[in-house]
């Protein structure tokens, strides 16, 4: 007898959650995130993606939501690390899919932990906007993954229109035709030395001194010594962010002379004009943006109040555009996921970097290359397809 | 020459970070695997005194060594004493030590994001040319080098020439009859950790103003300081000194006239060398 209102307690209880929990389901979308808050590539996502992805939740959850079917949902994020290890993707996502029951996975950060991810995204039928992963296998991978888009660019245009810049600087004579190239010996670095390797000697160019170092290698100075003796009019290097730094400071010690300096990933990040300063000035490196579209101002203007750090020149605001276009698709079609993966084949979006629209291999055709260190500002100067592009100058010595 | 002196400094650079791990294992017994968190936080106040109070490196480590030497007392006293009472054999302390740092290095990765985030902290110290014999090398370097040569021969001064550095000595040698001749086994032993943890940091504060690091980089240079003070011996300054020199110049050497690719290559090889023709390291005395 005296069991009963423990028993009564109890079911009260359990109905209060069921109810609660039916509540915060209907009102809100689960959106879930995975990318590295420690490990190796922990630096640059701290960077480039949780930023954005923090800033675009307090936007839309400011603005009262997103408006599904007539409805405001609020957003509630659901986010893990996954300590830079694929394996711990793959589990995040899993559980993201299976005991979160997210009705969005926003996708991780990285090309190797994207690859890793698609299958999953895939067998559970999440739609994969996938920023930093650059590679060539877009078609084959879209082909097999019809639910993963790319919006960052492809590894050939990356060195194809370094190549077009550098040919362009000698075309108008204020380059030589020595070329010295370095890369990380890491997935990114062989995979664009690969790439840039044939497109400079069709274009004429000689490869002076080529090599690659492991990846965090903590004294370039061999490198640079090396590649200066070769006497190079352009030094190459498709880097990750530690050597990225390291290459810059041992170029600027040697006071190497040459009138091209380019280093790949890390470049456009704030923390590099902040440490080289005036020396950074004329330094090429991958990526860019506008800087001057208000659209990027009142983004970088936002993302500097909420989170008090700058965006990096690139991969933040295409960051922001992805989560923007996978905003309108909900908006358009709901959180039936199917049907946002089709309104994502099919729709021109608005985004911080102007329209983006999918081609045929899910691809974004329209992205920035190649960008360059101008009076503080990291310029885009080469793209495909994207106003604003900036001339392109001289590296004019280290001071 | 110039790939000898390049060696050189890159060698003082992995004496920095392998001297303080020596004296943790070495004399505490202690196979600390949170070694490079203290080298990191190290190099984050560095970091952060230079950014926001233009304070240089060089006078940030006269308040990092005191601080990181209270750290590293409390963290011994409280956490690892207890491991050190409880283990009969010098195997389960290691085994106990291993699996309580290694815990402990995640913790502070943890704590380090969330204090400072995730973001790299780098920042353009003394990043000028020096000219020494024909070359060029990086004045910042340089210092870390010469400032690696003040603290590893004060070290060597003290544990060769001071009363402490000679009960220090004997307890790295023989703990268990240490302490028959009446040498206070934890006080010194929690003393050589809490110094070994400031010399790391010490080191970290230097690191900083060349390297580019970020809160979860300190594995890496835990795998590195234990490499090189294993090749060195165990407990042995000067070994770790010779290790560390050997290891840079080989690195530099192999960079510069064979392959920047093979530097990890050649420094595995000359790791397995030693381990094969002198397990107990260069300097290390055989185990009876």
């Amino acid at each position: 007898m005296n069991r009963r209102p423990f028993l009564k307690l109890v079911s009260a209880l359990t109905l209060a959650g069921t109810l609660t929990a039916t509540a915060a389901s209907a009102d809100t979308i689960r959106i879930g995130a995975v990318a590295p808050k420690t490990g190796g590539l922990a630096g640059g996502a701290t960077v480039t993606q949780w930023p954005s992805i923090y800033l675009w939740v307090d936007q839309v959850n400011a603005a009262g939501g997103l408006t599904v079917d007539g409805e405001q949902m609020m957003i509630e994020l659901i986010e893990y690390d996954d300590q830079t290890n694929p394996g711990e993707t793959i589990k995040a996502v899993q559980r993201l899919a299976t005991q979160d029951e997210a009705h969005f996975i926003i996708a991780p950060y990285g090309t190797g932990l994207n690859l890793a991810a698609a299958p999953l995204f895939d067998r559970y039928g999440y739609p994969q906007i996938a920023v930093s992963a650059i590679t060539d296998q877009q078609p084959e991978l879209s082909d097999k993954f019809p639910n993963m888009f790319f919006t960052l660019g492809t590894t050939t245009a990356l060195a194809a229109d370094l190549v077009g810049v550098l040919t362009d600087m000698r075309e108008a004579g204020d380059l030589g035709n020595r070329v010295a190239m370095v890369n990380v010996a890491d997935a990114f670095g062989i995979e664009l030395a690969t790439a840039a390797k044939p497109l400079f000697l069709e274009a004429g160019f000689e490869l002076v001194y080529e090599t690659s170092y492991p990846l965090g290698t903590q004294d370039l100075s061999p490198v640079i010594k090396g590649a200066a003796a070769a006497e190079p009019d352009a030094f190459v290097a498709w880097s990750y962010p530690p050597d990225t730094f390291g290459l810059t400071e041992q170029a600027m010690i040697e006071d190497i002379d040459v009138q091209a300096f380019y280093t790949a990933v890390a470049t456009p990040f704030p923390s590099y004009g902040g440490r080289f300063g005036a020396a950074a000035d004329g330094v090429l490196g991958a990526g860019g943006v506008n800087p001057d579209s208000p659209a990027f101002q009142e983004y970088a203007k936002a993302h500097m109040e909420l989170t008090g750090a700058a965006p990096d020149y690139w991969a933040s605001a295409t960051t922001y555009a992805s989560l923007e276009i996978l905003a309108q698709s909900i908006e358009a079609v709901g959180l039936d996921r199917e049907a946002v993966s089709d309104h994502l084949r099919e729709t021109t979006f608005e985004t911080v970097l102007g329209p983006i629209a999918f081609d045929e291999n899910n691809s974004n055709p329209a992205f920035w290359t190649v960008g360059q260190w101008q009076d503080g500002v990291f310029v885009g100067v080469a793209s495909r397809g994207r106003d604003g592009t900036a001339p392109v100058i001289l590296k004019d010595g280290w001071k | 020459m110039d790939i000898l002196i390049t060696g050189i400094l890159l060698g003082g650079t992995y004496a920095l970070i392998a001297i303080g791990l020596n004296l943790q294992y070495g004399v505490a017994r202690i196979m600390n695997l949170a070694n490079g968190e203290i080298l990191v936080a190290g190099g984050y106040l560095a970091f952060i005194a230079y950014v926001s109070l233009q304070l240089s490196p060089l006078l940030t480590i006269f308040l990092v060594a005191p601080l990181a030497f209270a750290l590293n007392w409390l963290i011994y006293r409280v956490m690892l004493q207890p491991l050190v009472n409880r283990a009969k054999t010098r195997g389960q302390l290691e085994t106990d030590s291993i699996l309580a740092t290694f815990g402990m290095s995640f913790i502070g990765v943890g704590l380090m994001l969330g204090f400072f985030g995730g973001d790299y902290f780098s920042y353009s110290f003394m990043a000028v040319p020096l000219q020494l014999l024909g070359s060029t090398y990086g004045a910042n370097r340089v210092i870390a080098f010469c400032m690696a040569v003040l603290i590893c021969g004060a070290l060597y001064l003290w544990l060769n020439r001071s009363r402490a550095g000679l009960s220090i000595r004997a307890i790295a040698t023989a703990p268990a009859s240490a302490r028959l001749v009446g040498i206070d086994v934890k006080r010194l032993s929690a003393l050589a950790f809490a110094l070994g943890g400031a010399v790391t940091a010490v080191g970290g504060a230097l690191i900083s103003t060349y390297l580019t690091l970020d809160a979860s980089t300190g594995v890496v240079f835990t795998l590195k300081a234990l490499i090189i003070v294993i090749m060195g011996g165990v407990g042995d300054v000067r070994g770790t000194i010779v290790a560390a020199l050997l290891l840079g110049i080989v690195e530099t050497a192999v960079a510069s006239l064979l392959d920047p690719g093979l530097t990890l290559a050649a420094a595995y090889i000359l790791f397995l060398g030693i381990l094969l023709f002198r397990p107990q390291g260069l300097f290390g005395k055989t185990t009876t």
